[in-house]
């Protein structure tokens, strides 16, 4: 099946997100849209899979005009979208998620997933998914339930599948089980459009790709072009993507975390008897999927859990048990992952941002009253240095872009001295061009003696900027690795391996077997349950 | 149509649990909406002025023959009833005494106690409490002022400074427990404020039929406040406007300072806009929601002080009227802003000074006013019904949202 897109302009009040668009995927390609955060890339997809009406523009589906006043007019012309985050009911079974929606129903409008189950079984051993229609779709690992989202489009006669940022939630291992199963799909006659903002899966994956900027088509590549072409044009302009980073000269251990264990009100331990250290002027990147602890170890730092055991130390000071204004005061720097949430208030200006935990300390306030003249000119300063791309410092900090409101928070956190540097994700959802100034600035901090710990799910982060990693899995730590390990090594270690005997697999047996964790995993809850 | 038209808009993230975040947009909408809320309110209450009125239905009975008739009859009943409402307000030339004719006076009488709660709402919700226990507060902060008022005498000047420091405790006690159990146990504020408002009128109800009640009476109500309890009248015993509209004049530029000037206000707009970043840079938000209450609930028990030292000289279990939920909606009108707050406490003394005159000269039921009253509340509460009836765009804030 053969679509395409012509003109698809989708505006929202002043804001324009897609510019007259035009894309043609044809039969049986895998097509990549590649783009930087807020490029307009899932709103594309939203038009294409009618969640939006498009301001202007046709869509095309084997050169017949089509129009869609929702997903279901999409599916039943053969579209389906795997989204970012599952749609999926945590507690119904794989038959019942796939079903939902397009039950088949007996006499009396009894349910009937018989039929579902076959198909779902027809389909898993055609692809090689290894799914079980009846296990409960909570307890299954996170690239299974993509690969039930998968199911749920097939089972519909998706001839297209529309996978928006597919990756961004699996282990190393599983993303290349995730790029087998696209180049089985494509082999099926299966046409996948793949949106991604990650260079080297593009690359490894498409057939052609297409790069959106700033809401427009800015050209398409070919898969073989270099990465540091398909950045520039990702980005408008050219940007180095290896940072330049002087091996780190560590000096004495001023942090050390000993037997932490975070618990949650319910007893059950977040983090488990986690010890490590870092020494000044050395960057530790802590490594993990998503949700295996990581949060929980850098809020234990900061004060904000209620249930810790255990030792922090920094500097000969105890932190455990301290507030979080006292360790803030102690000189820990702190980048929370959800900027938006956590490190930002959205509707005070940037300014006032850039003074939220400073606001009580000489010149921004005197005797209780603050100064505003200084805030002001303090925003300026940190504006300028920090290159915030913004029209005033007085503006609503949720006006700026990701990329801008990090460089605030980093601005706010770097602007003291620091004896300890936290940053969690401190890339996420930010634009290359901006990854590329964060990083350094990071790399300027620990270069000034500050211990650093930097946490991210991203592997790329991490390898780029890690003197030493750590892998968290489940609460656990599973070995601190030097700077340049491979990514076969951390991504077994992601997947629950400890670092020696991922060492001894990955010496002992043939890369192929390695891939297979996480899948034999699933292979035995699904053993159990038939 | 409007269902799928749903479906179609991108819905910005929810951060925050829906309940609050439609208080919120309720709460800091722009002043235009504010502003259009009373017109449309008056624009609705007129016609409802007309429909009631026998002259007009009258005229409609032979509407065919002469529509112009009809048409004259309802610009002059509620030209009229609205003017009777504005002249009772401000300026009345046609009045038999000449007190009667300044009714900008008394305006300016009822809006004193508005003003103070109305602040006491405004503050709490910048902190992002919505304290509904104005009512209780302003009780509270009655009967603790009317204790000091006529169960002790002292001399003049320390004997109302004494009074008003009693009402602020006792508005900030009847606060500060609602604070205390947000911050401590997560109590939602909404409800422990509306139970407190009960606990407040049976207690006072309690105190009025034992410790604090008049001998001298059957009735369950105090001894008159001493003279030295009672604030000043500010232009003679004619005119009812006393000196409680310069401690709320000082209230509103007090609230203005804390709020947008001091390292507190910061701490409590931050708490209210975003409580898990205040948490995470170091501010104490159980603490933020504990003092926020107790000022609040001192501003509300300073209302209470203008109604007993001002006006009611006793306490009876009626003293705050309804003073305590006009507060919500005059901080409602105000946008929670405090200036903002103390225009709305204006216009509603207004609406009270006015409605008398209204009912007695123009012959209009007094229950208009609360109709108004009420739809200006509709309106404020429904911004895309205002929005929808005067085409304005919503100013939304969107990303690419990729």
């Amino acid at each position: 099946m053969k679509l395409e897109l012509k003109g698809i302009t989708k505006s929202f009040g002043a804001l324009i997100a897609n510019d007259h668009i035009d894309l043609v995927v044809e039969s049986g390609e895998i097509h990549s849209l590649l783009g930087e955060n807020g490029a307009g890339k899932s709103t594309l997809m939203n038009v294409l899979y009618g969640l939006y009406e498009p301001t202007a523009g046709e869509i095309l589906v084997d050169d017949k005009t089509v129009k869609f006043s929702g997903p279901a007019d999409a599916m039943a012309a053969g579209i389906g979208m795997v989204h970012q985050h599952f749609m999926l009911v945590p507690v119904f079974t794989v038959a019942e998620n796939v079903a939902l929606g397009a039950e088949s129903t007996g006499p009396g409008g009894i349910l009937n997933l018989e039929e579902t189950r076959r198909k779902i079984r027809e389909i898993s051993a055609r692809f090689g998914f290894d799914v079980d229609p009846d296990a409960l779709v909570e307890e299954l690992p996170v690239g299974v339930q993509q690969r039930v989202e998968i199911i749920k489009a097939l089972v519909r006669n998706a001839k297209i599948l529309i996978l928006d940022e597919p990756t961004a939630v699996l282990t190393p291992q599983e993303t290349d089980e995730l790029m087998d199963i696209m180049r089985q799909l494509k082999a099926g006659g299966t046409s996948i459009v793949f949106i991604s903002h990650k260079l080297r899966e593009v690359k490894a994956v498409s057939d052609t790709i297409t790069v959106i900027r700033r809401g427009k088509v800015v050209g398409s590549a070919d898969p073989s072009a270099a990465t540091t072409e398909l950045a520039s044009m990702m980005v408008g302009r050219s940007v180095s993507l290896t940072l330049d980073k002087a091996d780190a000269e560590p000096g004495p251990v001023t942090f050390k975390v000993t037997n932490l264990t975070v618990m949650n009100d319910a007893g059950q331990r977040l983090l488990d008897d986690v010890t490590f250290s870092v020494a000044d002027g050395e960057i530790l990147a802590v490594a993990g999927v998503q949700g295996n602890g990581q949060t929980e170890l850098t809020e234990a730092v900061l004060g904000l859990h209620k249930h810790v055991q255990g030792s922090i130390v920094l500097d000969g000071n105890e932190l455990v048990g301290r507030s979080v204004r006292q360790v803030l005061d102690a000189g820990v720097g702190f980048v929370p992952e959800d900027r938006q949430d956590d490190g930002l208030v959205g509707e005070f200006s940037i300014a006032e941002n850039l003074v939220l935990d400073l606001y009580k300390k000489e010149p921004y306030s005197k005797f209780g009253s603050m100064n505003r003249a200084v805030i002001a000119k303090n925003a300026e300063a940190k504006v300028a240095e920090f290159d915030v791309r913004t029209q005033s410092s007085q503006d609503a900090a949720d006006t700026l872009s990701g990329g801008n409101q990090q460089k605030v928070v980093l601005a706010r956190e770097l602007a003291r001295p620091l004896k300890l540097f936290i940053a969690s994700q401190p890339t996420r959802g930010v634009d290359v061009g901006s990854i590329e100034f964060l990083h350094k600035r990071i790399v300027a901090e620990r270069d000034a003696g500050t211990p650093v710990i930097i946490v991210s799910t991203e592997l790329d982060e991490v390898l780029e900027l890690g003197d030493r990693i750590a892998v968290l899995f489940a609460g656990k730590l599973m070995g601190i690795v030097p700077g340049k390990s491979s990514r076969e090594l951390l991504g077994l270690m992601m997947a629950g391996l400890p670092a020696d005997e991922a060492r001894a697999q990955l010496d002992g047996t043939v890369a192929g077997t390695a891939g297979t964790t996480p899948a034999g995993t699933a292979g035995t809850t699904e053993g159990e349950r038939s | 149509m409007s269902e799928t038209q749903k479906v179609k808009d991108p819905t910005p993230p929810v951060k925050e649990s829906q309940g609050s975040q439609v208080v919120r947009e309720i709460m800091s909408g722009n002043a235009v909406i504010s502003v259009l809320a009373v017109v449309v309110a008056l624009v609705i209450g007129g016609i409802l002025i007309a429909v009631t009125d026998p002259r007009v239905s009258t005229a409609s009975g032979y509407f065919f023959a002469d529509p112009g008739a009809t048409f004259s009859a309802i610009w002059s009943s509620v030209s009229e009833a609205y003017g009777a409402l504005w002249r009772g307000a401000t300026y009345d030339p046609t009045a038999r005494t000449w007190q009667g004719q300044l009714g900008i006076f008394e305006t300016l009488t009822f809006a004193t106690p508005l003003i103070l709660s109305g602040l006491a709402v405004t503050l709490a919700f910048r902190a992002g409490l919505f304290n509904i226990g104005a009512q209780g507060q302003i009780i509270l902060g009655a009967a603790f002022a009317g204790a000091v008022g006529f169960g002790m005498h002292l001399p003049p000047v320390i004997h109302l400074l004494a009074v008003i420091l009693a009402g602020a405790i006792g508005g900030a006690i009847w606060g500060g427990i609602a604070g205390f159990l947000k911050a401590k146990t997560g109590a939602h504020e909404v409800i422990v404020t509306i139970m407190l408002n009960y606990i407040a009128i049976s207690l006072v109800l309690y105190l009025l039929k034992n410790q604090l009640k008049d001998p001298t009476s059957t009735n369950p109500i105090s001894p008159q406040m001493d003279a030295n309890a009672m604030f000043p009248l500010l232009l003679g015993p004619n005119f009812r406007v006393h000196a409680g509209l310069i401690v709320a004049i000082l209230a509103v530029i007090g609230v203005g300072w804390l709020l947008n000037r001091s390292t507190l206000g910061f701490e409590y707009r931050a708490i209210g806009a975003n409580p898990k970043a205040a948490r995470t840079a170091g501010m104490l938000v159980s603490r933020g929601y504990i003092t926020v209450m107790l000022i609040s609930g001192a501003l509300a028990g300073l209302a209470g002080v203008a109604q007993i030292a001002g006006t009611e000289k006793s306490l009876d279990s009626e003293i705050a009227g309804s003073i305590g939920f006009d507060a919500i909606t005059v901080a409602l009108l105000g946008r929670s802003k405090p200036w903002g707050t103390f225009f709305a406490a204006l216009l509603f003394g207004a609406f009270k000074a006015g409605g008398t005159s209204m009912a007695v000269n123009a012959d209009v039921s007094i229950d208009i006013v609360a109709v108004v009253q009420s739809l200006i509340v509709l309106f404020i509460a429904a911004p895309p019904l205002i929005r929808s009836i005067f085409r304005i765009k919503a100013a939304r804030r969107e990303g690419a949202s990729a």
